[in-house]
């Protein structure tokens, strides 16, 4: 049970790792139109913290997920089917995509469709109450824990609109959350099957 | 009636009309959506190919003026990206220079020091120049273009390019544009090289970029033959002026004259450049991409019970991916170009078209009735998902339109292209994947037919064929039909799908060829359209055959190109042999040595050598002759992108420069003369050049070599051992006699004809078999003994049973009876043809068999009981006289149960314990000779000795040749339900779950007098026999009373170890010798059904519960545990490879035996799924409805059916016996089947 646990753990880590290094590349890319040969480097070295960071979190999130479910007693129903997660992952990336890529006449209509984008998102891949608290909730918390660490300067935004940070962080921080709980949700069913197996076996 | 109940059921009805439409057209209608898919394509081919180089425009200088934003129509071939000011102008000023005339006194380094020297005068020209005319003062500081930081990655450059100020670049960037710095560098050289990155760099290096010209080209190298440094100032203007660049061009020509140039200087010349990918745009790019095949395969996993599931999943890729082309196509005919980056949104598109419309479909269509017509089947389908497909797009067109109404340019025109692509997706879908899921549906229903065509028919296959009787001794056989192959079209490969698809495509070299078209097409187009490739080429083969080209070799390397120059003027030049030591290098000059004059002659004459600068055609733009990467990257390093933008280069400013000696030696540095004469080439340069051919063919070959050999390494490591190895084995077939299937691969039986072995007059319920001896046990009690060789039957056991039955109830005979008719009509529903050459049997209803056993015996009862509807109407009419003239009635009683099949006599004897008791009851009375009463439950053979197990817990041992009873043991009194019979010892196993283990003793030492046929082929030692005269008695030595709890239902022998398998879960291992218990395995979750053990102490087991497991006999531990089958498993063998089980839900699973992975399955027909035998090692046969069929066990594939009799109607072989001398008996009815595998004899040999 714990193996299986530590498995999932870990699987969802390196998803988070992979998915914030990807989209971290692709925020780079918004900066700097042409890339010299030396940028990949100096993304990798300039914050390191911050992919495990996000895989941690990611972990976390995908555990948590079926966790509650478990604990509410309703069981999610929702597309339970991995070509739901893959197109939830794909929908996210796209997310993150339009937002380092389209060009937006203002911040607030950046954020506002961001903020369409990502409750379209939920309602697509998760349609659960509970889903969508915890994806506010984490949001609130991670974009809280992103403005310390501005204000504290241990990072900071190219070109921050709204406090420090950029608006349209909290957008990105749930539709994360929804995906992250969607992939961990799936890998719990998994081994929810397994357990069954299991059961059927002895 | 709500409007959207009417909607809906209008809705359907339209679905269900276009599905029988689809249905029935579909040739018709997929050429229809192929051409509008072409058509809304068509547009398609007007955009530029990705990946290729930049494109050029030329202008005229003269009336060039900056062309506007918009976009002008007529201006036929200007290309649409022609528009607005270019990103930069790039004026270069080409600068050649040489020391003349040459002084040998000059060291190497003087050809190029003073030359570079020069051009920080010239840059101080440029910079200060000033036009200045009515309109104003313009200097270069206001046209040129300005920079700011370079990127903060390139640290390391930024002593060498300019920073904050004009972007004027030349070989002076090296000494930060000062005089003193270069006048004082020891070695320009070094300088240079200091800074060029280490390793393989293709793009453009920063030598390049201040050179302006090749590295070879410049001549700044100490073994310049030519004495010409080549080397550009290349200034980057942000606004075209005439004025100031022709003051400016004029004033230098003025200043250096070029005496023979005739560089042309009217044109401009506008590269255009694609968007640049590097590797980190790349990694989202890839990602997303990932994430799209993950969406596309997880999707398309979930098509099921279809023929194909590959060609639906094309299908359905297909569809998603031209209704994407569609849009786009359609956008790009209405005049929308896309602007935004196709590969970027391409997986956004797909996912929100996505697959599941299509998935829907299919389930729909599949789950319908099968027995509907694939027409209606497909009509139905569609229409009862019509509703959910409508609404589903409706939602997603709303929610694209709110996307549109986002207002910011790239979301509206990513929805344009999504709603025009949900569109054509559902055109698609409703049209080309509807039919191509007809198609499939027809195309599996005919698979079934064909499947099935053959069985329920019954009949041989159309190939007539004469009637081949076998050549074997016995020569009237009950016609063996010989039945060949089937054709490939109608043999049903079990094949794994996956598989199949990657046999065709090494079958075709599909993948090969199409990569090989691929490439060579793409490196047609790179060659094409590479700046430095054929188009050049061409052009420069053109301008060197014209006459206004250069004297000699425009396009051709510079050394070359100037040669024909001195030849003329310079005949005695010999320089073949060189001058040993001197300070200075022999100024060996272009006309090398063609003359063969070299050793003959005194030391040569070396005229002062007058280096000549030379203009060609090839100067004109010498820029085509860089990188064409070298602008972007110039430009990126300020962070300015010239993806999708376009620069302007402007003619250039040629610049001759002579310069003394004098001077050169002026502006030597001290370090200049003790630099060593660089070392004299030994051959001339036209030889060099063949060297270096040389040296490059070397290394190819070399490269070639080491590939071959690496590539023979992964070949050895990744390929199986056994590879070769099987196409040796496939080799030694006859492949040309035999008919391949379409894998090349020939079967290894050629023909077989079964042998039928009559005699039986009612169903076979036990079969044994020594390799020679083949005894076989009907439900009437008969035994009978064949010849396993020949298929003669050398004795009948009769059973008098006729003789006791008299004294039973009557009650018994009655049910009996029943029985036994109610199983014969089941059995044999109509069989006309056989009955009518039987004799005549109504005078026998009269007849009293009882007065006649001899002749009953004497002549084998040949449809002895095949009365059918004659016996039925007897009975009839005399329903109560005389039940004693029925032979049968009596056996019947007792082994009523095995009516069923033999599996299920067996659990349904577990399941009531009732039985037992009144056997023993019957048998209570009986006299100890023979026991009539009870049925035989077990039977194994073993030298000339039958052991018999009854019902009655009685254990017989007959002599097989003579039929007599030897010895009997009456010992237990529960029925014996498994035998085994091993060297001198018997195993019975009983129904109250004890175990008893006999020894067989015989008095007289035990010979091989007889001789019995001919001796086995197999590699098992020949079964003792025992002759007649021995007086054989039979021992109980020990009995396990409580070996399991429950019935044992299976009991196997084998290398020395008995093994039970019960109802109570365990499966129990004893040591034959002294019986005892070593292990007790568990692990089953039901009753055990099946057990195989061999001489290799593979044990392995299933049961109840679907399980199968495999278990270390040594340690009693469990290898591995899988579940196969639905309901319980009847039978299993193991071979070294796999493990083949069968169940009782009629499929036979191959497993490989070490992983435990299912291979494959093979369904089988109703009620035959437990007869099944390994004949060797890749030969697997299978009972079926009057047929066996032979499967190669490596492919999954049906080699050969045999059909058993003619009227093989729906009996099934429910026991298949696999014998040493590779022939198979099954047991059909009340027959039995001998077929010999002639062609696995041949490989036994």
């Amino acid at each position: 049970m714990t193996t299986n646990l530590v498995i999932r753990g870990t699987m969802l880590f390196s998803v988070g790792v992979f998915l914030a290094l990807v989209l971290n590349l692709l925020q780079v890319q918004r900066n700097v139109t042409l890339f010299p040969p030396d940028v990949i480097s100096s993304i990798f070295s300039s914050a390191w913290w911050v992919p495990p960071c996000c895989g941690t979190a990611s972990a976390m999130i995908g555990l948590l997920y079926p966790c509650i479910d478990s604990r509410l007693g309703e069981p999610h129903k929702f597309k339970r089917e991995w070509s739901s997660v893959m197109r939830c992952v794909a929908v996210f990336v796209g997310i993150n995509h339009a937002s380092a890529k389209v060009d937006f006449a203002n911040n607030v209509q950046l954020s506002l469709t961001l903020a369409a984008l990502s409750i379209g998102l939920w309602w697509t891949f998760d349609r659960s109450r509970s889903g969508f608290g915890l994806g506010i909730g984490i949001a609130l918390l991670a974009t809280l824990a992103t403005q310390l660490l501005v204000y504290n300067g241990v990072f900071q935004y190219t070109s921050p609109d709204f406090l420090y940070i950029r608006s349209w962080l909290p957008c990105i921080f749930f539709a994360g959350v929804i995906t992250m709980g969607n992939i961990g949700r799936q890998l719990a069913l998994y081994e929810y099957k397994v357990v069954q197996e299991k059961t059927h076996q002895d | 009636m709500t409007l959207r109940e009417r909607l809906r059921e209008k809705i359907s009805a339209a679905f269900y009309h276009h599905g029988l439409l689809c249905a029935s057209y579909p040739v018709p209608i997929i050429l229809f959506t192929s051409a509008s898919i072409l058509t809304c394509c068509y547009p398609l081919l007007r955009l530029p190919l990705p990946g290729t180089g930049p494109v050029e425009f030329t202008t005229g200088v003269r009336d060039y003026t900056v062309p506007s934003h918009e976009p002008q129509g007529d201006l036929g071939e200007r290309p649409d990206w022609y528009r607005g000011p270019p990103v930069a102008y790039i004026q270069q000023v080409l600068v050649k220079a040489a020391v003349s005339p040459w002084d040998s006194s000059l060291v190497p380094v003087d050809v190029f020091r003073s030359p570079l020297g020069r051009v920080f005068s010239l840059l101080e020209e440029i910079r200060n120049h000033v036009h200045s005319d009515s309109t104003g003062v313009r200097s270069l500081e206001a046209l040129c273009l300005q920079v700011t930081d370079l990127l903060p990655g390139l640290r390391r450059m930024q002593s060498v390019l300019p920073e904050h100020g004009c972007l004027l670049v030349s070989p002076g960037n090296y000494w930060q544009n000062q005089r003193e710095l270069f006048d004082s560098d020891p070695d320009p050289l070094k300088t240079i090289q200091k800074h060029e990155p280490k390793g393989l760099h293709t793009s453009a290096t920063l030598r390049d970029l201040l050179f302006g010209v090749p590295g070879k080209h410049t001549g700044v190298s100490h073994y310049n033959r030519k004495r010409v440094v080549t080397y550009t100032i290349t200034v980057v203007l942000v606004s075209y002026d005439t004025r100031f660049l022709g003051s400016l061009r004029s004033r230098l020509k003025q200043l250096h004259p070029s005496a023979n140039c005739s560089l042309r200087d009217d044109h401009m010349v506008h590269v255009h450049f694609k968007e640049e990918i590097g590797i980190a745009e790349l990694i989202p790019l890839v990602t997303t991409y990932i994430i799209l095949f993950a969406y596309i395969y997880f999707s398309t996993r979930k098509i099921d019970m279809v023929k194909s599931k590959w060609g639906l999943a094309l299908a359905a890729v297909v569809t998603v991916l031209s209704s994407l082309l569609m849009s786009v196509g359609l956008c790009t005919l209405f005049g929308l170009t896309p602007t935004l980056n196709g590969g970027e949104i391409f997986p956004y598109l797909v996912v929100v078209i996505g697959l599941e419309n299509v998935l829907v479909l299919t389930k729909s269509v599949v789950s319908t009735p099968v027995d509907l017509e694939v027409k209606l089947r497909i009509a139905q389908g569609l229409s009862n998902e019509s509703w959910s497909i409508m609404k589903n797009m409706a939602t997603e067109l709303c929610i694209i339109l709110i996307g549109y109404f986002t207002l910011v340019p790239a979301i509206q025109e990513f929805c344009l292209f999504a709603v025009v692509g949900l569109v054509s997706d559902f055109f698609l879908q409703m049209f080309f994947f509807t039919t191509v899921l007809s198609i499939d549906i027809r195309r599996m229903e005919l698979a079934d037919l064909n499947r099935r065509l053959p069985a329920e028919a019954g009949l041989p296959p159309p190939k007539p064929g004469p009637l081949r009787p076998r050549e074997a001794p016995p020569p009237p056989r009950p016609s063996p039909h010989t039945i060949t192959l089937q054709t490939p079209a109608f043999r049903n490969l079990r094949l794994p799908k996956r598989l199949r698809v990657v046999y065709f495509l090494a079958r075709t070299r599909l993948a090969q060829r199409i990569i090989m078209v691929g490439t060579v097409i793409w490196i047609g187009i790179l060659v094409y359209t590479d700046p430095a490739g054929l188009r050049t080429y061409l052009a420069a083969q053109v301008s060197e055959q014209s006459p206004l080209g250069d004297s000699g070799g425009g396009g051709l390397p510079p050394h070359l190109g100037v040669a024909p120059v001195f030849h003329a003027g310079d005949p005695t030049s010999t320089l073949s042999v060189l001058p040993a030591p001197e300070p200075t290098p022999l100024p060996e000059n272009q006309s090398q040595g063609h003359h063969g004059s070299a050793g003959a002659g005194p030391r040569p004459q070396v005229p002062p050598a007058v280096p000549q600068i030379t203009w060609g055609a090839e100067d004109e733009e010498g820029w085509r002759r860089l990188s064409f990467r070298h602008w972007p990257s110039l430009f990126s390093y300020y962070n300015i992108t010239l993806a999708k933008r376009y620069i302007s280069i402007l003619p250039v400013i040629p610049v001759t420069l002579h310069l003394s000696p004098q001077e050169a030696i002026e502006t030597r540095h001290p370090q200049d003369t003790r630099h060593p004469p660089p070392p004299i080439p030994k051959v001339s340069a036209d030889l060099q050049t063949d060297l270096t051919l040389y040296k490059v063919a070397a290394l190819g070959l070399a490269a070639g070599v080491l590939l071959v050999l690496l590539l023979f390494c992964l070949y050895r490591v990744l390929c199986p051992r056994n590879y070769g190895q099987n196409g040796v084995a496939h080799g030694r077939r006859r492949r040309g006699d035999l008919p391949c299937d379409d894998y090349g691969y020939s079967p290894p039986v050629s023909e077989i004809s079964p042998l039928l072995l009559r005699g039986h007059s009612m169903d076979i319920e036990c079969l044994a078999s020594d390799g020679m001896l083949l005894a076989s046990c009907c439900l009437a009690g008969q035994i009978r003994v064949w010849d396993a060789q020949t298929g003669d039957c050398l004795t009948v056991i009769p059973n008098h049973g006729l003789r006791r039955s008299s004294s039973s109830g009557c009650w018994e005979q009655r049910d009996g009876w029943d029985n036994c008719h109610l199983l014969r009509r089941r059995s044999v529903p109509a069989r006309p043809t056989l009955f009518t050459d039987q004799p005549d049997l109504t005078p026998l209803i009269d007849t009293n068999f009882t007065c006649q056993p001899p002749s009953h015996l004497a002549t084998p009862p040949r449809g002895g009981f095949d009365f059918g509807g004659l016996v039925e109407r007897a009975y009839l009419e005399h329903e109560s006289p005389s039940p004693s003239t029925y032979p049968s009635p009596s056996s019947a009683a007792s082994s009523s149960p095995p009516s069923a099949a033999h599996l299920q006599r067996r659990r349904s004897l577990g399941d009531a314990p009732t039985l037992p008791a009144q056997d023993r009851a019957s048998t209570a009375g009986t006299q100890a000779t023979a026991d009539w009463d009870s049925s035989v439950w077990a039977m194994e053979l073993r030298g000339n000795l039958i052991a018999a197990g009854r019902s009655s817990g009685k254990l017989e041992l007959w002599d097989a040749v003579e039929g007599s009873l030897r010895c009997s043991n009456e010992d237990g009194v529960s029925g014996i339900t498994a035998l085994a019979f091993l060297n001198n010892r018997i195993v019975a196993a009983r129904l109250n779950g004890s175990l008893d283990f006999f020894t067989v003793e015989i008095n007289k030492p035990l010979g091989l007098l007889q001789y019995r046929g001919a001796p086995g082929r197999g590699s098992m030692p020949p079964s003792p026999c025992y002759s007649s005269e021995d007086v054989i008695s039979c021992q109980l030595t020990r009995s396990v009373q409580c070996a399991h709890q429950k019935p044992i239902t299976v009991l196997r022998a084998a290398a020395g170890r008995v093994v039970t398998g019960s109802q109570d879960h365990t499966v129990r291992v004893y040591r034959l010798e002294d019986s005892c218990c070593l292990f007790t395995l568990q692990g089953h979750s039901g009753g055990i059904t099946a057990i195989y053990i061999d001489q290799t102490m593979v044990l392995a087991s299933g049961g109840q519960d679907g399980a199968i497991c495999l278990w270390d006999v040594l340690t009693g531990s469990r290898v591995s545990h899988v579940y196969g089958h639905r309901g319980d498993v009847t039978s299993l063998v193991c071979t070294t490879s796999c493990v083949i089980s069968s169940g009782l839900d009629d499929l036979i699973c191959i497993w490989d035996r070490s992983t435990g992975i299912k291979l494959y399955s093979i369904q089988q027909e109703v009620g035959c799924g437990a007869s099944l035998g390994v004949i060797s090692e890749s030969l697997l046969v299978t009972g079926g409805q009057g047929c066996v069929s032979f499967w190669d066990l490596n492919f999954g594939d049906l080699l050969q059916t045999v059909y058993l009799g003619q009227s093989s109607d729906g009996q099934g072989v429910r026991q298949l016996l696999v014998l040493d001398n590779a022939a198979i008996v099954c047991d059909f009815g009340s027959e039995l089947s001998l077929v010999y595998v002639p062609s696995v004899l041949e490989k036994l040999d």
